[in-house]
């Protein structure tokens, strides 16, 4: 498979009042064509963080992007120009985000603000640029999708919300899309339907995908492949099948054993133990050790390399490798 | 353990928070110099004798009953009519020949008693007709709600100057029309204050354990109204005076001879052409003094703001 | 709702403040002065006679709310009473002045809109840079300047000792009037052509329009300034520059837009303000305008003119805040009216 997106030592740091939050310590994956990889970690362990970077949208201040590189076709995104970078976004790589209601400008029509996407990155006259919009939410299965472009946001339900908001990102057939946790904030009857949706029109317009997500199960669902996050890197990364069935990072495991499962009795469930780290004052070495079971000395002392367990799965613990 | 480690341990975060507060705040340039300003006319009015270099011993010259008021120096020195600032008059001298510097000095006293005297007498009539009209509601907040809207539309300044018209002139007067103005302000901020916290859950938890309305709206509710009515009242120290002076200055206030800065703008304004300091050093004086509280008010704003602060 | 009903509906709302209004400057006029008719009559030095005509005309021995009753009575059949320094109806002297003081405040109003906003853009798209605290300093100080100062010292500095603009008055001497059509020098000589009146009254206006703006200006740049810092922040925003649109196309339409319904609020509560801020620029700058006139009215203790003013001042600001929730609607498809 080839690579559409390669990100390599990604370093992203944001500088507050209480001090310099390093919220992406050099981090690395390949996002291959036509695949869809799964990003998942708690809560402030930069999943985010890492799609902003990559749409350079990193807002200076207080946050900044200290090194690394995005490829994107050959092509490092963090060395060309704003404009260039601009039409790359939402034509090239475009996002959806958490919150349907607070992502769309209250204040513009639904029509409107997809025909903006639309004009701005196609040679496309007015009038046809609205007829695609109505295309748009019609693939996106919009009901009443005409009367839909006349309204504004706050008159549509957070699921409707959400379908226009995918039809705007992927109104220019982009070769990546990023969703950023895109169900999170909608009804439960609602999210397996957005899903579907966001699943299948990927693979009609035959574009990657980076999905976002603190979700195991919708990981499960979605994804070919999944990187797990930890307080600024990735501490493992492999097929959904790979991770799933044999995880090797105490992290991942301990995220699998958070889920709940039908088929196997257990007690109580098991939870990781103590809290996700300060990113201002990180733990030294291995950021998992100290809520870690099996820390050791190595572990308080240096940040542990990523080595490969077996073929497209990686893990970053002294445990499978490394110098101990 | 002593008593104030006790305290301190139990109020740990709020202490913390508070010298976040206090950090944020110091570190605020504007914030101190709005202080500083405060400072400076506070000492100024305290020591005014030993700061002003002569006693504008000329106040009220004619009282409102038409009498004239005892030892008054109202005689004019011509020969020091209208000089320019030098080092033996600091802004110069006005029409009469008195020192420009004493008179601000002394005026900063009756800017001091009138932002005072104003604001907190407004404060008073407003928290208690707010927490009312606000714990109450029912006829008693439609009824005190619709008198505010009464008095919002019609500009304050317009409304101050026909009170004032109609008490008679006098600087007590101005007062006076300033305080039936400036209510209904702390009375809205009051009764939304209490509207929000009346439904939170400490609150409810209260009254069902059968705590009086009265000690609710002191112990509970007052208190969590505080910082947007701390920010308004700060910003409304400076307010107050600038209608004040706005009052004295088409001569409605203090009657003429009176340090009061904007009564001196209104009889420099004769002198512009001829002595610009006349007019310009008590304008200053005002501007020092507004903008004293403004900064304040305003850093006090974005400290206090939980939005803003991070 | 309708447009229209909504406006009626707003209309017969106003009638209870309106009504309020007049109580109080009834208060005002017939309650708090210790002797009316003598107030009425001039003060001090009013004769008897006229003392005793006005407490005739005036009803004065009859009970207060008869005296209400009366006074209702009168402004329902637009009888504002007569204006003691002009020998003449109120309403003829309002009629006379009110030009000037719109032209003087509309001017005012748009200057400080402008650039309010555009300043308060500047200032929170360049956050903390030199032009922020410039303008930030330049706003905080605006609103603790005496405006009555202000005028002095503009006077002194451009009329006087680089006397490039007017001193006051609205037209240059020999310079006559353009033909009446609303009574704002500016439009009326611009319909008629009359270039040189046109000239003459914008030159005259620059000074006492600035200085009247300034306040408000501040204010408005203030509010600009803090709602497009929020709004730079928020998700939608974030969603405009993800669809790859120029930073200025973000600004001024996605963010600029959302930052203009607060920013209308406070302009249309402005408008009162201004009001006030124009009877003390009228006095400096010798504008023949309904402030200066009141100013006069009070110094003579001209109560009916007195009265007549503020409750003309109620009418606009209860207009003026029409104005602005309609606008508001218009500017925020969520808002509803009626609701």
């Amino acid at each position: 498979m080839k690579e559409l997106l390669k990100v390599k030592g990604l370093k992203t740091y944001f500088y507050t009042y209480e001090g310099v939050v390093k919220a992406l310590e050099g981090i690395n994956f390949d996002i291959y064509k036509g695949e869809s990889i799964g990003l998942v970690g708690e809560t402030g362990c930069g999943k985010s963080v890492t799609a902003l970077s990559i749409m350079r949208l990193i807002q200076w201040p207080p946050g900044k992007i200290i090194e690394g590189e995005i490829t994107l076709d050959g092509k490092d995104l963090l060395k060309i120009s704003e404009e260039e970078m601009r039409n790359i976004r939402g034509a090239e790589i475009s996002m959806i985000f958490q919150e349907p209601m607070s992502s769309l400008n209250p204040v513009f029509t639904i029509g409107s603000q997809i025909t903006e996407a639309i004009t701005l990155h196609q040679e496309v006259n007015k009038k046809e640029a609205e007829k695609r919009s109505l295309d748009m939410l019609n693939l996106v299965r919009m009901p009443d999708a005409e009367k839909v472009l006349k309204q504004y946001p706050h008159e549509l339900s957070g699921g409707m919300q959400q379908r226009a908001m995918i039809a705007m990102a992927l109104s220019c057939k982009p070769s990546l899309l990023i969703a950023d946790e895109p169900t999170t904030a909608l009804d439960v009857t609602v999210q397996a339907q957005i899903l579907d949706l966001i699943q299948e029109l990927n693979e009609e317009i035959d574009s990657s995908m980076l999905l976002i997500t603190h979700d195991l199960g919708v990981v499960a669902q979605v994804c070919d492949r999944v990187a797990v996050m930890y307080a600024g890197y990735i501490v493992e990364i492999g097929t959904v099948k790979q991770i799933f069935k044999n995880p090797y990072h105490p992290y991942t495991k301990g995220l699998m054993y958070a889920i709940p499962k039908i088929h196997v009795e257990t007690k109580r469930l098991e939870v990781i133990r103590g809290v996700v780290p300060n990113l201002i004052t990180p733990p030294s070495g291995c950021r998992f050790h100290p809520r870690c079971d099996h820390a050791m000395d190595v572990c308080k002392k240096k940040a542990p390399p990523t080595v490969k367990v077996e073929e497209g799965h990686y893990v970053a613990c002294f445990l499978h490798g490394g110098v101990k | 353990m002593g008593f104030f480690d006790e305290w301190k341990k139990r109020n740990e975060s709020r202490i913390k928070e508070t010298k976040f507060t206090l950090n944020l705040f110091r570190h605020s340039f504007l914030s101190m110099l709005g202080l500083v300003l405060i400072l400076l006319m506070i000492l100024t009015a305290l020591f005014a004798p030993f700061i002003a270099t002569e006693h504008p011993n000329y106040v009220t010259l004619i009282n409102p009953q038409g009498k004239r008021v005892t030892e008054q120096r109202w005689e004019i020195h011509f020969d020091e009519k209208l000089e320019p600032p030098s080092s033996e008059h600091l802004f110069g001298t006005n029409d009469y020949g008195y020192d420009i510097f004493s008179m601000i000095v002394y005026g900063s006293r009756l800017s001091i008693k009138i932002a005072l005297m104003v604001v907190v007498t407004a404060l008073i009539i407003g928290v208690v007709l707010g927490a009312l009209a606000g714990y109450f509601g029912g006829w008693m907040d439609e009824l005190v709600m619709r008198v505010t809207d009464i008095f919002f539309s019609i500009p304050g300044l317009i409304l101050a100057m026909a009170f004032t018209a109609a008490l008679g002139r006098s600087i007590e007067h101005v007062m006076y029309a300033m305080i039936i103005v400036w209510w209904p302000v702390y009375t809205r901020i009051i009764r939304a204050q209490v509207l929000k916290t009346r439904e939170e859950t400490y609150v409810e938890a209260a009254r069902s354990l059968g705590t009086t309305d009265l000690k609710i709206i002191f112990k509970h509710i007052l208190p969590n109204s505080f910082a947007p009515l701390f920010v308004q009242v700060t910003m409304d120290m400076g307010a107050v005076v600038l209608t004040a002076a706005g009052l004295s200055f088409i001569g409605l206030g203090a009657s003429p001879g009176t340090a009061e800065w904007g009564l001196m703008i209104s009889s420099g304004r004769a002198y512009i052409f001829q002595a610009w300091w006349y007019v310009f050093f008590p304008g200053m004086a005002i501007v020092l003094f507004v903008l004293g509280f403004n900064l304040l008010g305003d850093g006090l704003r974005d400290v206090l703001d939980p939005k803003l602060r991070r | 709702m309708k447009l229209r009903d909504y406006i009626i509906r707003r209309l017969v709302l106003l009638i209870p403040i309106l009504i309020g209004v007049t109580l109080l400057t009834f208060t005002i006029s017939h309650v708090i002065p210790a002797d009316v008719a003598r107030h009425f009559a001039g003060g001090a030095k009013a004769n008897p006679e006229t003392i005793a005509r006005i407490r005739e005309e005036m009803h004065l021995d009859e009970p207060l709310y008869k005296q209400y009753g009366y006074y209702l009575n009168d402004l329902f059949h637009g009888d504002l009473g007569e204006c003691y320094t002009e020998r003449r109806p109120v309403t003829e002297a309002i009629k006379q002045y009110l030009p000037a003081t719109a032209e003087l405040t509309i001017i005012a109003m748009i200057l400080a809109i402008f650039i309010g906003i555009i300043t308060g853009v500047v200032s929170a798209v360049k956050r903390n840079s030199w032009i922020d605290h410039v303008t930030r300093l330049i706003a905080i100080t605006g609103v603790s300047m005496p405006i009555f100062w202000l005028a002095l010292m503009l006077q002194l500095a451009f009329a006087y000792k680089y006397p490039i603009l007017p001193l006051d008055s609205r037209l240059g001497i020999g310079v006559v009037a353009p033909n009446h059509i609303t009574g704002l020098y500016v439009f009326d000589s611009l319909v008629t052509g009359n270039f040189t009146a046109l000239k003459s009254s914008i030159y005259h206006l620059i000074l006492p329009s600035i200085t009247l703006s300034f306040a408000s200006l501040a204010i408005i740049l203030r509010i600009t300034r803090s709602s497009m810092l929020e709004i730079v922040r928020s998700d939608y925003i974030r969603t405009a520059r993800a669809k790859g649109l120029r930073e200025r196309t973000v600004i001024y339409k996605h963010a600029l837009r959302n930052a203009l319904i607060p920013t209308i609020t406070v302009a249309g509560i402005n408008f009162a303000y201004l009001l006030g801020g124009a009877v003390l620029t009228e006095t400096i700058f010798n504008w023949p305008g309904m402030g200066r006139f009141a100013v006069a009215a009070v110094n003579n203790l001209d109560f009916p003119s007195v009265m007549g003013f503020t409750l003309l001042a109620a009418i606009v600001m209860v207009t003026a805040n029409l104005i602005v929730d309609l606008l508001y609607s218009v500017l925020d498809p969520r808002v509803r009216l009626g609701d």
